[in-house]
């Protein structure tokens, strides 16, 4: 594999860029691995390169029933920020923004991972107070936060809706510097070929079809390119999570997969330097500009409980009503395209990364809109827990019984409904 | 865009529509144990395919309705009052 450095690029130059080889390999699947994951979305695919790279495991594969980065990986808005408070979420999204910090280096692959800062919008004196606290544990917790005025705001994002007459008035905003967007597809191919460097096998077109098991194993997977058998399984499946637990015959989850879509307009000129957070009475923006000058953007799910990758039209009004109320010069953009992507939503809106009723399955699951930030802590714990078969502090909580226990991770204090985790 | 024909009002743009959740959950009488109670609250099947939902018509006539849709596909196969007492004065009454 050609490593990324300055050298190669301008060798290439010179020899009509045909010192380049494939990014990674294309095997056929073998009968056994070590472990298998299931789902080559950044989830799956971090966690392979983590349990290549941090326990020198080797014989693991990735299998993925469409293209690695079809899913969620591909179809997200790409922000990332660590500003969770409670306990737990706190110590985890924080280590994963450290990880992306260094991720580009990490990888040898360019994540385009850009701190352009997250600016969470206020309208009212005590939704600051409340932005405050939560900032404050943040800045206790060795992480980065900032209030910032309206003045400040008006300073640094001009073209936000500051008018006398908003519907919403503009009174400060909670700021995370560190935070930022990345560019998706190069995180999935970034771990995939980095993973596949060190030895995993990445399959493709190969989907879990039916699970074999006897009472306290899964003894093999059924694909679409064969029987698979391997010594632990760990699923990474995001909104298919409960069709694979069913074919495992698990029953069911704290989850539902609903759909969430996102927007891009076509390309304008720089714009927009941040991402910025729209939310108050019922309406829930964020918006960003890509690299190539699309405004990205999204809203709320679509409410009702869906496997389709498909939107639909009342959140493409919605989004746009935001889009007009919070920067109205954006009033003649055309909307480029638009997708959608099965999320799954968890009971209290926070992750799941456990062990299961079964000795050699690992879940990975229940991310709501926060899974793209998480990829890095995520395939670093998970991989953690796989090779040392007991979870981290870190994700000690984060397992299916924690209900039973009384333990509810809910950021939003929404109340056990999955949909209201937006 | 998904429509649903309200009984009363007829087919109507789901935007008049607000999701209330699975139509199948059965809550166990208040005295049930605490695993009863937590399967009910906290766990769901979350069907691919054809499951039974409830809607209510809120920018209508604010009935509660349940509706058999394929979470594949959107489709929507029926749609009945939720009140099974009123279901069936409208079904003897048609
Ligand atoms: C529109 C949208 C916007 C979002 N915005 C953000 C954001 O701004 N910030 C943020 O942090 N998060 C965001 N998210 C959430 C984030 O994208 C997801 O939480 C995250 O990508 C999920 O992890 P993943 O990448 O591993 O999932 P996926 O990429 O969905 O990977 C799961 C993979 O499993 C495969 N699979 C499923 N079933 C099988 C099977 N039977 N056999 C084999 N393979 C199978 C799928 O094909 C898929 O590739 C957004 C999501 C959406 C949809
Ligand atoms: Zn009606």
């Amino acid at each position: 594999m050609t490593q990324f450095s300055a050298w190669n690029v301008i060798k290439n130059g010179f020899n009509g860029q045909k010192g380049w080889s494939r990014q990674w390999r294309d095997p056929e699947p073998k009968a056994n691995y070590d472990i298998v994951i299931v789902g080559g979305g950044l989830h799956g695919l971090a966690t392979a390169y983590y349990l290549a790279k941090n326990f020198h495991l080797k014989n693991i594969a990735v299998v993925e029933k469409g293209w690695i980065g079809g899913g969620n990986a591909g179809r997200n808005t790409t922000i990332i920020r660590s500003n969770y408070m409670l306990k737990g979420n706190r110590e985890f999204y924080e280590a994963s923004l450290t990880l992306w910090e260094n991720l580009s280096h990490e990888l040898n692959y360019n994540v385009m991972f850009s701190q352009r800062a997250h600016i969470g919008l206020y309208h009212t004196p005590n939704a600051l107070d409340a932005a405050a606290r939560r900032y404050n544990i943040m800045r206790q917790t060795g992480s980065d936060g900032e209030i910032w005025s309206r003045n400040t705001i008006k300073k640094k994002i001009p073209h936000l809706n500051f008018a006398d007459d908003a519907r919403f008035p503009i009174h400060g905003a909670l700021v995370q510097k560190r935070a930022g967007t990345a560019r998706h597809d190069a995180v999935a191919w970034g771990y995939a070929r980095a993973a596949d460097m060190l030895g995993v096998d990445i399959i493709q077109q190969c989907e879990v079809t039916s699970i074999k098991r006897s009472a306290q194993k899964i003894s093999s997977l059924h694909t679409s390119r064969g029987e698979i058998t391997a010594n632990k399984v760990a699923f990474a499946v995001a909104g298919n999570t409960s069709r694979l637990w069913q074919m495992a015959e698990l029953g069911n989850l704290p989850i539902e997969s609903h759909k969430l879509q996102a927007f891009v307009t076509e390309p304008i000129k720089p714009l927009l330097d941040h991402v910025v957070v729209f939310g108050v009475a019922g309406a829930h923006f964020y918006i960003s500009q890509s690299d190539k000058g699309g405004m990205v953007f999204g809203g709320d799910i679509d409410w009702y409980k869906s496997y389709a990758q498909k939107g639909n039209l009342p959140i493409v009004q919605d989004v746009a009503e935001c889009a007009l109320s919070l920067m109205p010069c954006l009033g003649r953009v055309k909307l480029l395209r638009h997708w959608s992507g099965v999320v799954d939503m968890s009971m209290d809106g926070s992750f799941f990364m456990c062990k299961t009723p079964l000795d050699n399955l690992y879940l990975n699951a229940g991310w709501n809109y926060g899974g793209f930030e998480a990829s890095p802590a995520s395939g670093w714990y998970f991989a953690d827990l796989i090779a040392n078969d007991r979870p981290d502090k870190v994700i000690q909580n984060h397992d299916l019984d924690r209900f039973r226990r009384g333990v509810h991770i809910d950021e939003r204090g929404a109340g056990s409904d999955p949909k209201l985790h937006g | 865009m998904i429509q649903i024909s309200c009984p009363f009002c007829g087919k109507r743009d789901h935007s008049e529509f607000s999701y209330g959740g699975d139509g199948q959950i059965n809550y166990p009488p208040l005295d049930a144990s605490e695993d009863t109670w937590h399967d009910a609250v906290f766990l769901r099947e979350n069907i691919y395919g054809r499951q039974i939902e409830t809607w209510q018509h809120l920018y209508g006539c604010r009935s509660w309705l349940l509706v058999e849709r394929d979470t594949r596909t959107h489709e929507i196969f029926s749609v009945k009052l939720a009140h099974s007492d009123w279901q069936k004065l409208m079904e003897e009454n048609r």
